[in-house]
């Protein structure tokens, strides 16, 4: 409820002045449900630009606050977010060997090579985990190793290679970016995040017997090898569409789910569904934001985020210190 | 039928720390592994709950290789206690219970009335009926490795393993678990550092040394001054308490004699 209520408000909101009204009006056209009148220039912009651009802003905020949720409980890390598994900096390294190099001959196109990137670099976290001890913990320095080396990768290319605007589309795209969204990109995200939820919320009472760490959840007849690399790989593949067709939009994975755990408590049957609802509201209103405040020159979203969470993250952080 | 291993080995980085190990406990007995740091005790459990499995040997569990067994189906009959396992999670101790029934429940689909009943019976079989609100954090190291108990129980195994339970606990929370676990109806195996426990709570003890079985019995016919300087390198008085049929075990100064020490 409160997320198409934000979706329709958000939708009025941009320098074009649409009402509500209007935008109701438009949706009951487009489901043919109705056949009301309406300017054709407001109908473009609510159907072909900020609506699409809605749904995507919350498909994305859903599937990272799930992937935040998830990988905190399974690598029992509170700062563990999609990104710490070095997933986006791998997707920036793609998305500007493609864009600035034009390796692939525009085949792939940059959302194809932050896709093929995000899953690499996914793959180098995983092995060198292995080639460690293997726990959770040296999932997260790999993961912090390879963010490193993925991110001196892409500022090596930006550098020795890009013109100026071509830096100016990197940097817009590594701060995420939801400028011109279309259906397409809507119907991939929903079906993705969609999935990914399905199979999280079926994994609920797993992550729950994580909390006490791998051995408890062993002895509680949790396969924890099997369930650590299906969550695992089900986060990278998530993440790696969300960045590809995104950029790399912070802070949400982060510190949605600490939110979700204030206001519903620990048990993770209600925290991922929670937190994938929390997401996608913030994320609609962060977007529509970063739309508005300085428009006519939109800002990336990933800063908006940012300048949000952060604020939030600290005073988790702080609550925190008061409990202990 | 119960929870057997048969000369069970398992290398580990190399290392042979379980080495032709046979355990056998008698259903309802509760057995104490001793054997000093390094020994094999926690290794074995870790076999006998069939998160690891032996390179030669078997673990069977009601004559059912627990090899080719899921590992939902070994957790609705095998219970384990690890020392020390903490969360950061703020989560009450009635949830902390509630995990135990993680075996029992389907993929989806909320607790049943049975689960609730098991979730209760547990609370009260260890005393924290009254604190199932409370935080976990709140809760005293004697109160967290009962509700680590508790949580077991809810499980509603047959077979308990529980591995130096009584690490960072008073003396007092020391004899109040080991009394709980030793009454409760279920077959007991606990690696424990204290003679002295052992000899008070277990029917059997088996003493390990380099993975291998040095000695298995009754305490009193086990634990001997002679074998304690032989497995742990130290000098010790045992003393019988004849209205009892226990033993007591008191360490003394200084090394073993010559004789007895391990080659």
């Amino acid at each position: 409820m409160a997320l198409a209520l934000s979706v329709a408000v958000a939708v009025t909101l941009g320098p074009a002045d649409v009402s509500l009204v209007n935008v109701r009006d438009i949706l009951l056209n487009h489901l043919r449900l109705a056949d009301i009148p309406v300017r054709a220039a407001e109908d473009a912009i609510v159907w072909e630009e900020r609506l699409p651009r809605a749904l995507v802003a919350a498909a994305c905020g859903a599937g990272l606050g799930l992937c935040g949720a998830i990988l905190q409980s399974l690598l029992r890390n509170p700062l563990a977010d999609p990104f710490v598994l070095g997933v986006s900096s791998g997707a920036s390294t793609g998305a500007v060997l493609i864009g600035v190099l034009g390796i692939g001959g525009g085949a792939l196109g940059v959302s194809g090579g932050a896709f093929i990137g995000a899953l690499a670099a996914f793959g180098v976290v995983l092995l060198l985990a292995r080639f460690s001890t293997g726990g959770t913990s040296s999932v997260v320095l790999a993961g912090v190793a390879s963010t490193q080396f993925f991110s001196a990768l892409t500022s090596l290319v930006v550098f020795g290679f890009a013109d100026a605007d071509e830096t100016r589309g990197v940097m817009f795209w590594l701060l995420g970016s939801l400028e011109g969204m279309r259906w397409d990109d809507v119907v991939l995200l929903s079906v993705v995040v969609a999935a990914g939820g399905v199979i999280c919320i079926a994994s609920a009472r797993s992550l729950d017997a994580f909390a006490f760490g791998e051995d408890v959840a062993a002895s509680l007849g949790i396969h924890v090898a099997r369930t650590r690399v299906l969550l695992l790989v089900l986060t990278a593949l998530l993440t790696a569409a969300l960045v590809s067709v995104a950029g790399a939009i912070g802070f949400v994975g982060l510190v949605l789910p600490h939110a979700a755990r204030l206001l519903f408590g620990q048990l993770h049957s209600r925290v991922i569904p929670a937190t994938a609802a929390l997401g996608a509201v913030f994320m609609v209103w962060v977007d529509a934001a970063s739309r508005v405040v300085f428009a006519p020159t939109p800002l990336p979203v990933g800063v908006g985020t940012a300048l949000v969470g952060v604020p939030v993250f600290v005073l988790l952080l702080v609550r925190r210190r008061g409990h202990a | 039928m119960t929870l057997h291993a048969e000369r069970v080995s398992w290398r580990r980085g190399g290392a042979l720390v379980v080495d032709g190990v046979t355990v056998q406990p008698a259903p309802g007995s509760t057995v104490a592994l001793l054997g000093p740091n390094g020994s094999g005790k926690s290794s074995l459990l870790r076999l006998l709950q069939g998160v690891a499995r032996p390179d030669t040997g078997t673990v069977t569990l009601d004559g059912a290789d627990l090899s080719g067994m899921r590992r939902r189906e070994i957790a609705r009959a095998v219970a384990t206690v690890t020392q020390h396992a903490e969360t950061d999670a703020d989560i009450i101790v009635r949830d902390v219970v509630r995990l135990g029934r993680t075996p029992h429940r389907p993929l989806l689909g909320g607790d049943t009335a049975e689960d609730e009943r098991a979730i209760d019976r547990a609370l009260a079989h260890v005393g924290l009926t009254e604190k199932a609100r409370q935080r976990w954090h709140t809760l005293s190291g004697g109160e967290r490795q009962r509700a680590h108990i508790a949580r077991a129980l809810a499980q509603e195994p047959r077979e308990l393993l529980l591995d130096e339970p009584t690490n960072h606990l008073d003396i007092r929370h020391q004899l109040e678990l080991l009394a709980l676990v030793a009454e409760l109806p279920v077959t007991a195996v606990i690696a424990l550092h204290d003679l002295n426990l052992a000899a008070m709570f277990c029917d059997v003890v088996l003493v390990l040394r380099s993975g291998r079985v040095v000695a298995g019995g009754p305490p009193a016919d086990v634990l001997t001054p002679a074998l304690i300087a032989d497995v742990y390198g130290v000098r010790a008085h045992v003393a019988h308490d004849h209205v009892s049929g226990r033993i007591s075990v008191a360490f003394q100064a200084g090394a073993p004699e010559p004789l007895h020490v391990a080659p």
